[in-house]
Order: structure tokens, then sequence, then C-alpha cells
């Protein structure tokens, strides 16, 4: 396709599958027809671009963006940081990346969320920032509690932070979620289990990463994400990120 | 052992989840915390075209509306150009060509008014019809569905599509053919989304 670098295919036996029958609402939503390949045109290698002007530097603050004065959230404070990179390691810069996640109780403010847990007064759970010229992001906010959830009667999420993330071309948008080095919950999970690859599984645990946490303050935790790569003949012709 | 080629894995993905309206749409789920939300104006004021509303369901293989989904929509605008810092000059100011909306709780109803676009070059210079590009994420949906949305009213250019043309079961392009009505005075494509079974919705591997 002149005047875009296409990406390299998805590989969706990394990806889980849309039918995963221990996650049950997958069984009603998920197509029954083969997906149709599309060879990338204009309309999958182009996406929507955000700048500055879209968000506030307070956004990426989950301590502070939705606090009475004076407050503060109650749980455990936390950096989540890390670095948007494509297939072939080159850092996505000024990208959006969108997040959302439960209180330190597990509990979502989300009128939708019956849980028992209560709403923290001082917790709003979103933020969004743009990865820099490095591709690098970092959010502060709380660790959030795993919470029971309908599908087999015992069914705990574990602690997760879901991540929206857009990249420079409208195929490579991805929603995922990360997850916390050492919980328990992670290897119990049909949503993880999703996933047929272990590799893959690993890919979206965050490691604690005691070089950038704050000493006395804020611990730290390193989640990077990867976008799909783009090839590289057409790099005479290459956008920003490949 | 050949050398590693050494290339990074992509992240796989996970569901967006019942609570997706928190990260991406606060407004809709009950608070306000953003001064400003993304993805509600796809086209902005000084967009060239015609304007017109695009609505409809996502149903389920039982055949019920689905209320928890988020579907984003990217498109050209009425000169069949997509926005790209490459091609800032022929993009209208204000226009994003991307945008946001989530089902209403009760109904399961989905719209947003835009502009419609113009036809884009293809591949190997085949022209493709006016289309708008839907991605759908919701509980159940483990990674993002891709389709997209073409126009009733564009039945030649349609014919001709290398996309649509692409698809081996001539009875399936019909599913993407959004249906054109009039409602006071404004044109109204109806684009209903059959994720399962009987008329299943055709989405691709982008």
């Amino acid at each position: 396709m002149p005047g875009y670098p296409e990406l390299y295919q998805r590989d969706r036996e990394r990806h889980p599958p849309a039918l995963t029958r221990g996650y049950k609402t997958s069984v009603a939503r998920s197509p029954q027809n083969a997906l149709i390949s599309l060879e990338n045109t204009a309309s999958e290698l182009t996406g929507p671009r955000f700048g500055h002007n879209d968000i506030d530097p307070i956004d990426s603050d989950l301590l502070a963006n939705f606090v009475q004065p004076g407050e503060s959230p109650i749980g455990e404070r936390i950096l989540l940081h890390g670095r948007v990179l494509d297939e072939n390691a080159r850092p996505v810069p000024n990208t959006l990346v969108e997040i959302w996640q439960a209180n330190a109780g597990g509990r979502y403010r989300h009128k939708k969320d019956t849980y028992l847990a209560p709403i923290d007064p001082n917790f709003g759970g979103c933020g969004r920032t743009l990865t820099d010229a490095d591709g690098a992001y970092v959010f502060r906010t709380v660790k959030p509690g795993a919470y029971p959830w309908r599908n087999w009667v015992n069914n705990w999420r574990p602690a997760h932070i879901h991540i929206s993330v857009f990249g420079w071309a409208f195929a490579q948008r991805l929603i995922t979620q990360c997850y916390f080095e050492g919980d328990p919950l992670i290897a119990k999970c049909p949503i993880v289990n999703t996933i047929p690859d272990p590799d893959a599984i690993d890919q979206l645990v965050a490691a604690l990463d005691l070089n950038a946490t704050i000493p006395l303050d804020t611990i730290a935790y390193k989640f990077d994400i990867v976008l799909r790569g783009a090839r590289s003949t057409l790099f005479e012709n290459r956008l920003e990120g490949n | 052992m050949p050398q590693k080629l050494g290339y990074l894995k992509e992240t796989a993905s996970q569901t967006a989840g019942p609570y997706v309206h928190i990260g991406l749409a606060p407004g809709a789920a009950g608070f306000e915390i953003y001064d400003q939300e993304l993805g509600w104006d796809i086209a902005g004021p000084h967009a060239k075209g015609e304007r017109i509303r695009v609505e409809g369901v996502v149903i389920d293989g039982i055949g019920s509306p689905i209320k928890d989904v988020l579907l984003e929509a990217w498109q050209a605008n009425a000169a069949g150009i997509y926005p790209h810092p490459d091609r800032a000059g022929e993009i209208e100011e204000g226009f994003r060509g991307w945008g946001r909306v989530i089902t209403d709780f009760d109904s399961g109803e989905w719209g947003f008014d835009t502009v419609k676009p113009g036809p884009v070059m293809g591949r190997n210079g085949q022209m493709m019809a006016p289309h708008i590009n839907l991605w759908i994420v919701a509980r159940g949906i483990n990674l993002g569905l891709n389709t997209r949305l073409y126009f009733s009213d564009e039945a030649e250019a349609n014919a001709q599509d290398p996309i649509l043309n692409g698809i081996e079961w001539e009875r399936r392009r019909d599913t993407l053919i959004a249906a054109r009505a009039e409602r006071d005075g404004q044109a109204v494509y109806r684009f209903d989304i059959r994720l399962q079974g009987e008329a299943e919705t055709v989405f691709f591997d982008i």
C-alpha cells in the first residue's frame, strides 16, 4: 500500500480465540464464521492521533484526579510504568494509553457494580496519558483488589488494571489487562486462561520494579506493551513509530 | 538451532470487561472526571459532505441486544482522505475521523453523528466504496472485532468494492450494508451487528 508501512500479520495463536467456554460470556458473543483476512489498506494503516490539548496532566494521576481536597484514596500506592513498543522493539511515541480499574477493595465506581466492598470516595479509577518520545508512560494509582464475578460460582478476578492503547494504525488498536507479579489468582482465572500460550500470559504480568519505587512513598510495577510492528520495505515512507 | 529473529511478540488481548465505560466513557459510568471525554465528535463543525446519523444494536447468539458494548469508528472525510500528519492540508479543522460510542444500558441502542465518508483508494489502484471502519469490544469478546459499514445508497460503488468482493459468500456481503432512511430531513443509516448465528456479521482479520 503506497504511502503507509504495512503491519506484520497478527499472530492469532498468541491471542485468545473468540470462543473460550471457560469464560461463559464468550459462548454467545463469539462469531462462528472464520474471520475474513484483509490485506492492509489506508483504512487499517491510519488511525487517530491525540495531543496534549486532548488531556490534562493530572489525568495520569489516579491518586489525585478524583479526591476531596486534602484527602487521598485508601490502598497500596503504586506507580505503573513501562513503554509502548512495536514488534521491532521500536518505541511508539505520543500514543494514547488509557487505564481503568477497581479500587483497593475490588469495587468499581460503576453503577452496574453491586459488589458489597465499598466505594472509595477519593478514588475514580480511570486515567490516561500520552507516551513520550521514548514510548514511555507512567501512572500513579492504588493497587486494585481482587473481586468476585459471576462465571462459575466461586470465580475471582486477579488484581488487574485494564489498559487501552492506540498506536498509529487502527489495526494496532488493543485492549488488554495488566496483572501483578506473584498473584496466585492469575493461574486460576478463566479470563486469563482464554490465552492458550503460557508465554503470552507471562507477558501480561507486571514485574515489581524496586528501581522505580519512590522510597517511603510509592512502590512500582513495570509493564511494557507491544503493538504490531510494521514492515520496513517501505521505510522511505515510514510513519512515526516505524 | 538457527539464529533468533529477535522480534518482540504483540501483547495478547483481553476482554474489555463489563466496566469498560469507567475508563473510556466515565460519564456514562456515572461520574464526571475528565474535562473532556474523547470520541464524541467525529467530524467536527467544518467537515464538508453530507451530515448523517448511524445507529444500530449489537445482537448476541441468543438474539438479544448487548447492553455493555463499546464501539469505535474510524473513517475518511468526504474527500476520502484519512487524517494523517502527511495529509494535514487535506483535512478540515476539527475533523478527527475517530469516534467512540457505547450502547444504551437499557435498550442496547448505539448511534453517532458524522459526515458520510468519500471513496478511498485501496490496493493496486482499486477504489474502495465509502465505508466506516468499526471496532467492537465488550465483556465476552476476547479480542476486539473489526468490521466495515458500507452504505445502501452506494450500490454501484459497493459492487466494485474489492473488500466486499473478496467475501466469497455473496449473501454475507449484505451484512455490511447499512440501510438508509430519512428522519426529520436527515439521513439515518441503520446498522445492526450480529455477533453469532443467523446472518452473522462479517468480521475481518485486518
